[in-house]
């Protein structure tokens, strides 16, 4: 049924300056139970694609849909319902500062449902566990390692039970061992809750090891899409300079300019 | 020499158009801003309700804005009675009216500089925290997550804030007067000794509850206001950079003081004609 779709973009068009736009017409589809990645080069607008998802920012054309409901019409409390059903990692965790581990993770259960204490305290713990953190409830954000943050606000993301999971760049930054237990804990949790998920992320390797589907974002449309073993056969140039991350190709080193001996010479004169 | 020049096209831009442009292009930009503050400050009485119900975050706030300041005007209510305790003596005494130093030193801080004192000094102290604290859960995203959350930051980070800021204020431009009232007694009673049941008495008879403690009240209460919704303005719209906080913090003392002060004239305008 279509009403079932997690995610669905069609035609999706957005630019923070009216007169620019940095997606142009993006299609998209993540189904139930999928993990999906969205790749591309930095600043090619795969952020925002989050953005629009999760209704900060409104599309300036085209139908972003959650669960079968249009983003874009949704009054405040419709967003907050739709919200509630969607967690988010974000790119360095965005732990509140003032808030120990265990009251990150209470956090959204505390403002968004009346359970009890009691309860909640297990929850949290349930969550902590579910992450290998339970021994680190009592910390504060500054004694964490940047894994170690990273793997609390997963915790905290997942504590309301989301139906569709945001990963916004979830494994820069960290050392290998982190990298690859960030990677385990998406798949498994994914799996666990049965909810659907997009990562935004650079990293080729861990993203065809553990998702299902990937969309490569340029020029603010699709360039190319595919299963994991679909992008490691591709020929096509986009996909095979990104997954191969060789300098030259279809995606120039050199941001467009001038010519170069023309500009040197005006600057002689 | 030509008969006549062509009159100059009025589209054609030179350097006077070119800053009336801009001046004006600035007018529009901050007009903007105004108004958006002003739906910011609207936006924060409509989210209160949750500060309301759950008393606790806006206690906290107090406790961060109000307990919390309570060293700095403690002290500097002190200094500033003490000060004025000398300079009163100085002055009063001449016209053999040392035993008014009571009431010089009373009406001074209960009407002005208890209020105007204590709120530049909650505006750099508490002030700059806020803007500073708001800011940063901006630029490290935690805002958004909140939002993501379902949890509207509004209700929950800035209204409790702002009422933090409010309910502490008044309270704590009366314990500035009353340390200032302390430091007056201590130099015109204990150091130089005055009477003091001149002091007290004096005090108590040209000081009156509604024109001069109530309307003291009042004016703290108003720059509570204002300087509370400079802060967590300031904080929810800085650039979510370093230099970005930084900047609003520096704009929130600098804001909050010229505020406080063309406030104070205007209050003082309204309040004390004629008394």
């Amino acid at each position: 049924m279509a009403d079932l779709i997690p995610v669905r973009l069609d035609d999706v068009a957005f630019g923070y300056d009216p007169s620019k736009r940095i997606l142009e017409k993006v299609n998209l589809t993540v189904r139930p139970g999928q993990i999906v990645a969205l790749m591309g080069g930095s600043g090619c607008g795969k952020t925002t694609i989050l953005r629009l998802i999760g209704g900060t920012v409104p599309a300036s054309a085209g139908t972003v849909s959650v669960f079968g409901e249009d983003v874009g019409v949704m009054n405040a409390d419709a967003l907050r319902r739709m919200r509630s059903r969607v967690g988010m990692l974000f790119q360095f965790g965005a732990l509140f500062t003032d808030l120990s581990v265990f009251d990150n993770v209470a956090f959204p259960l505390r403002e968004c449902t009346n359970l009890g204490e009691r309860m909640i305290r297990d929850l949290v713990l349930m969550k902590l566990q579910a992450v290998g953190l339970r021994g680190a409830s009592t910390l504060m954000p500054h004694q964490l390692s940047g894994g170690m943050a990273r793997r609390v606000a997963l915790a905290r993301g997942i504590a309301l039970d989301p139906r569709l999971m945001l990963f916004d760049e979830p494994f820069t930054g960290l050392d290998p061992i982190s990298l690859a237990t960030i990677g385990r804990l998406v798949r498994e949790l994914n799996d666990a809750l049965g909810a659907s998920s997009i990562i935004v992320t650079h990293d080729v390797q861990e993203s065809l090891q553990i998702v299902d589907y990937l969309y490569f974002i340029a020029g603010g449309r699709v360039v190319a899409e595919g299963t994991p073993d679909g992008v490691r056969a591709s020929e096509q140039p986009f996909v095979r300079q990104f997954v191969r991350g060789e300098i030259e190709g279809v995606v120039p080193f050199h941001q467009q300019a001038a010519d170069y001996r023309s500009e040197l010479l005006a600057g002689a004169r | 020499m030509p008969v006549a020049s062509p009159p100059p096209k009025p589209d054609v831009p030179g350097p006077v158009r070119a800053r009336v442009e801009g001046l004006g292009e600035w007018a529009l930009l901050k007009l903007e801003r105004l108004g958006f503050a002003a739906r910011f400050f609207l936006a924060i009485l409509r989210f209160s309700g949750l500060g309301i119900r759950r008393f606790g975050l806006v206690m906290r706030e107090i406790h961060f804005a109000g307990v919390l300041s309570l060293v700095i005007i403690g002290v500097s209510g002190l200094f500033v009675g003490m000060v004025l305790g000398l300079q009163g003596y100085e002055t009063l005494v001449r016209y053999g009216s040392a035993e008014a130093l009571g009431t010089l030193v009373a009406l001074s801080l209960v009407r002005e500089l208890g209020p105007v004192v204590s709120a530049l000094l909650f505006a750099s102290r508490a002030g700059s925290a806020m803007t500073a604290e708001i800011g940063l859960m901006k630029a490290t995203e935690q805002l958004a997550a909140m939002e993501m959350m379902a949890v509207e930051p509004l209700a929950r980070v800035v209204a409790p804030r702002f009422w933090g800021g409010v309910i502490s204020m008044p309270l704590l431009a009366a314990i500035f007067s009353a340390c200032g009232i302390l430091g007056g007694y201590l130099i015109g009673v204990v150091t130089i000794g005055l009477d003091a049941g001149a002091y007290w008495s004096q005090m108590q008879a040209a000081v009156d509850f509604r024109d001069d403690v109530l309307n003291g009240v009042i004016k703290s209460f108003v720059f509570g206001v204002a300087v509370t919704w400079i802060a967590v303005f300031e904080g929810y719209d800085a650039a979510p950079t370093a230099e970005g906080v930084s900047r609003a913090t520096t704009r929130t003392v600098v804001t909050s003081a010229l505020v406080i002060l063309a406030l104070d004239v205007l209050l003082t305008a309204l309040m004390f004609r004629g008394t």
